[in-house]
């Protein structure tokens, strides 16, 4: 305590009190209200509202991913119904006139009425054509979708789990249970994932359910790999100290400290992850391992449609577009999540 | 030096490891594949089945194949082809062995090229047009699988326009253009876009603005000051280009009818041909392994700021 002098005390007591007067601050100085905080979803829409690609895929990707789960509702046909007299019609849409999309095909340097010959009756229009079955192109084609996207989807799940749980404890043990786990990952990374995939599907049974398995194996280790380098860092943070000084255990570290903080990373890693996944199913079937015939599948209407591709190509190209459009989607969509997200992030 | 043979004798270690594992997994994995190889088994009496897995040895225990197995591959034997008229594998492989590496090379050389070029015209116009039409470039060459781009290639330059052989590998270099064309879109893709991020970088440097200050033309900084800092952790690049190159190499050299390792892959595996499939299996991780060992050691002898890990 400090002892005024007798004084100091006088001159004080000599001020009335009426003196004083209560600080009004003036409508400059007052302290602004503060926005309120955004949280974490609102503040990277806003970002990601300012890339046009990415919002413009977007839209894209919803609408696409909409088609595809009513395909039972939208497609006019049964995927696997054959109309064998009404086979490798190209398409043609209702009051069309243009070649290509009104159901004439080139023959000996004139075009003539498939559909006509066909005797298809006034008024059925295949808008996709149909394959050598006579099945509907348009339906097979949603179908197909349907299952490329809920095979990507979920191998993207599967994947995100994995590597997840493998990363974080790799990170958080450290030390020798950290080492041995990464020479695992060091191992296994040496395999080519796609040759890795291939011997799984010969040992399963064909299907969905082994080509998720087949792609799940090999690809949650860049997944790991990332969790576990930032699991790695942010352990060094003074709040996950804090944390664990006060007695919280290693799960509750993970859950409630170190996930939230890279949920950033592994939402854009994820989003790469499921044009991979297509890219494989596509690929698979298109080589004959995938997806078995009948059912349809991106892949497996890329497999028919090119082999017939010289003759008609339009059963290869609507794929192959709708293809190409679903992977550019993805792949810029997780773009411009990229730089919302992880800005520092290098590209790869 | 010392450290550095430590480093590498790890790493041979664990590259020895890695190659075992795959070489192990993959044997016992082929025993429990469904099917024979045989695909007119059902003709064959019991005698002729034992006659036939006596001379292939399917007749001796599991462990014993195994052990067997394992020996003769370190003698470079890969066993007998069960589908190709009774020729060993590796005689097999190494014929086919020609036609893949050209074409990858081929590949990697002109991707990397044109992609590199693409990248550092790029990063000089930052954020303009050309750089948007580059990056466009880039991304759509990693989103169209290769195999689309190699049918769409055969349709327009040997079906429409009839200028280049459909297929085939009869003509010499006029017949290998369109498959290479079609595997090198993704080394492409992938350098176009690494480059032009790593200009960006290297030409916001100083010594970049010196040379500007002096007076170079913009052209000259980027190809002869700046593209040469860039142009090393390219390298980092080749492990995952490979990956792609071999995965590729399997439709791509369909398509086309190149008598390479990727077509004698499918082959295999729609022919349950099993010591095919293990070689190229064995022969594909080997070939990954030895790519990741290169690049890490070039890497560190190049670029004296990466230190060897672990070891100082």
């Amino acid at each position: 305590m400090m002892e005024y002098s007798e004084e100091i005390k006088k001159a004080a007591s000599a001020v009335p009190d009426s003196a004083f007067v209560k600080y009004q601050p003036s409508q400059q100085e007052a302290e602004p209200e503060l926005p309120r905080a955004l949280s974490f979803l609102e503040d990277s829409w806003r970002k990601l509202r300012k890339n046009k690609a990415a919002v413009v895929t977007m839209i894209l990707l919803l609408i696409i991913t909409c088609l595809a789960f009513l395909a039972p509702v939208l497609s006019p046909f049964d995927p696997n119904e054959q109309h064998l007299s009404w086979k490798n019609l190209p398409p043609k849409w209702p009051g069309v006139s243009i070649d290509g999309l009104n159901g004439t095909t080139l023959f000996r340097g004139r075009r003539v009425d498939s559909y006509e010959l066909a005797k298809v009756p006034e008024g059925q229009c295949f808008l996709f054509g149909t394959d050598e079955f006579g099945r509907d192109l348009l339906s097979r084609c949603l179908w197909g979708t349907r299952i490329s996207l809920i095979i990507a989807f979920i191998a993207a799940l599967l994947d995100l789990s994995i590597g997840i749980a493998y990363g974080l404890i790799s990170g958080i043990k450290g030390g020798r249970t950290d080492t041995v786990m990464q020479r695992i990952l060091e191992i296994l990374s040496g395999i080519p994932s796609l040759v890795l995939v291939v011997l799984m599907l010969l040992i399963f049974e064909p299907g969905i359910t082994s080509i998720i398995l087949a792609m799940t194996i090999s690809s949650w280790i860049p997944m790991a790999r990332v969790v576990r380098a930032e699991t790695l860092k942010i352990k060094q943070m003074e709040y996950v100290q804090a944390a664990k000084a006060l007695g919280a255990s290693n799960v509750k570290i993970a859950l409630s400290h170190i996930l939230p903080n890279i949920s950033g990373i592994v939402i854009v890693r994820a989003m790469f992850s499921i044009p991979t996944a297509i890219f494989f199913e596509t690929f698979l079937s298109f080589l004959g391992v995938g997806m078995r015939i009948p059912n349809a599948s991106i892949g497996t209407l890329l497999n028919g449609g090119y082999k017939v591709f010289k003759l008609y190509p339009y059963q290869m190209f609507i794929p192959a577009f709708i293809l190409c459009v679903i992977m550019l989607s993805f792949n810029l969509f997780a773009d411009g999540l990229r730089d919302v997200f992880d800005p520092k992030m290098k590209e790869g | 030096m010392k450290r550095w043979s430590k480093y590498i004798g790890k790493r041979l270690f664990y590259m020895a490891l890695t190659l075992l594992i795959i070489a192990s997994a993959t044997f016992f994995l082929m025993n429990v594949l469904p099917g024979t190889p045989y695909n007119n088994q059902d003709r064959l009496t019991a005698a002729q089945l034992e006659m036939l897995n006596k001379k292939y040895g399917f007749d001796q225990p599991l462990f014993q194949r195994y052990i067997n197995y394992l020996k003769n591959i370190l003698h470079g034997d890969f066993g007998i082809s069960l589908q190709f008229s009774d020729q060993p594998v590796a005689t097999l492989l190494s014929q086919r062995m020609g036609p893949s590496i050209q074409l990858g090379l081929q590949a990697v050389l002109f991707g990397t090229v044109v992609g590199v070029f693409l990248g550092v015209i790029a990063a000089m116009h930052q954020n303009k047009f050309l750089d948007v039409f580059c990056s466009l470039f880039a991304i759509t060459g990693r989103s169209v699988p290769n195999f689309v781009v190699a049918v769409l290639l055969q349709l327009l330059f040997a079906i429409t326009l009839n200028w280049l052989p459909i297929g085939l590998w009869n003509e010499g270099f006029r017949s290998t253009i369109l498959p290479t064309l079609a595997l090198s879109i993704s080394p492409m893709a992938e350098s176009c876009r690494f480059i032009r991020t790593e200009m960006v970088e290297v030409l916001s440097s100083d010594y970049i603005e010196l040379a500007r200050a002096k007076g170079m033309s913009e052209i000259r900084i980027a190809f002869s000051h700046g593209l040469r800092n860039a142009l090393i952790p390219l390298i980092t690049v080749l492990g995952p280009m490979t990956v792609s190159l071999m995965t590729g190499s399997l439709v791509v050299e369909n398509i086309f009818a190149v008598p390479g390792i990727g077509e004698q892959f499918t082959k295999s595996i729609l022919s349950n041909d099993y010591y095919t499939i293990m070689a190229v299996t064995i022969l594909f991780s080997a070939l990954l392994v030895a790519v990741i060992f290169l690049t890490d050691i070039l890497y560190q002898i190049i670029d004296p700021r990466v230190r060897v890990e672990g070891a100082k």
